[in-house]
């Protein structure tokens, strides 16, 4: 079974990184991007009969830091 | 003292540590491997160094903090085994669990590397008993990733303990609150960004550093 975990800065954490991407962007002509965030995508192959409760332990324990991070998975 | 440096892949200041500590305690500290999963007998100190564990994969800290030496770490500082993480290390320890918070990429965007005027804020702890309250001391910093970042609510707490041990004298890498080295609720854990370890002696430029070692040999005992 393969997952995609996408994991983003939670609001109101400064995402400097989304900021540098915005003014390349503006430099480069585009008009009307408000705002840029960036994150990660992890994809997981993992066995079928891995549960949710599994999964959720995955993304707390280690891919996401729940201080600074949301996740969200998908199922492919 | 016997003291215990933990040597994570891609950590790069655990020497440094391990000759400030020598210098200090006049015994050699044992190096630790990560792998490992129980820390040496009679350890009255575990230093975790700065560098790219694991080459900052993930997040920086974050393999490293899962790794079978952490779990020992752990357990001892949950004991009230003294703990230092410096740079790496702190974000090892935020990372782990030990210290609140999280150490975020520079507001800047920018590598900092240069010594930075720093003011001790806790001058009653396990590991600043050789500082006065409120001095300016010069420790070097060398970071990437050393915005600390915790919730409002948080940062009122930790103020309101007198778990800010260090904050920066100036503007350095857009951490909340200046917040430069902190403190855990027992007092027995303390990561901070910039390094003492590079501040031991004259040819350092200072040895403002060397008194973090030494006030903790004072207060831990030989």
């Amino acid at each position: 079974m393969k997952l995609r975990i996408f994991v983003t800065l939670k609001p109101g954490v400064l995402d400097p990184q989304g900021k540098a991407i915005h003014k390349a962007l503006d430099g480069l002509g585009f008009a009307g991007v408000n705002d840029v965030r960036q994150g990660k995508l992890i994809e997981l192959d993992v066995a079928d009969q891995t549960d949710d409760a599994q999964v959720d332990a995955m993304c707390r324990q280690l891919l996401a830091n729940t201080v600074i991070e949301n996740y969200r998975v998908e199922r492919a | 003292m016997k003291t215990a440096v933990i040597v994570f892949p891609g950590a790069n200041c655990d020497r440094d540590l391990a000759v400030a500590l020598e210098s200090v305690t006049g015994v050699k500290p044992d190096m630790v491997w990560h792998g490992d999963s129980t820390l040496p007998e009679g350890v009255g100190l575990v230093a975790v160094p700065g560098g790219f564990s694991y080459g900052d994969y993930l997040r920086s800290g974050a393999i490293a903090a899962r790794s079978p030496i952490m779990r020992a770490v752990v357990e001892g500082a949950e004991k009230g085994l003294p703990v230092l993480g410096v740079c790496n290390g702190f974000q090892v320890l935020t990372e782990a669990g030990l210290l609140p918070g999280a150490l975020m990429r520079n507001e800047g965007l920018n590598f900092v590397c240069r010594p930075v005027s720093l003011t001790v804020e806790n001058a009653q702890s396990t590991f600043t008993g050789r500082y006065a309250q409120g001095e300016t001391i010069t420790i070097p910093v060398a970071h990437h990733d050393g915005n600390y970042f915790a919730d409002a609510d948080t940062l009122d707490r930790i103020e309101g303990e007198g778990r800010v041990a260090f904050r920066y004298a100036g503007t350095v890498n857009g951490s909340a609150r200046g917040i430069a080295g902190l403190l855990n609720d027992r007092g027995n854990v303390l990561g901070m960004m910039p390094h003492p370890e590079r501040r031991i002696e004259a040819a350092h430029g200072g040895d403002d550093g060397r008194r973090l070692f030494e006030g903790l040999l004072e207060a831990v005992g030989a």
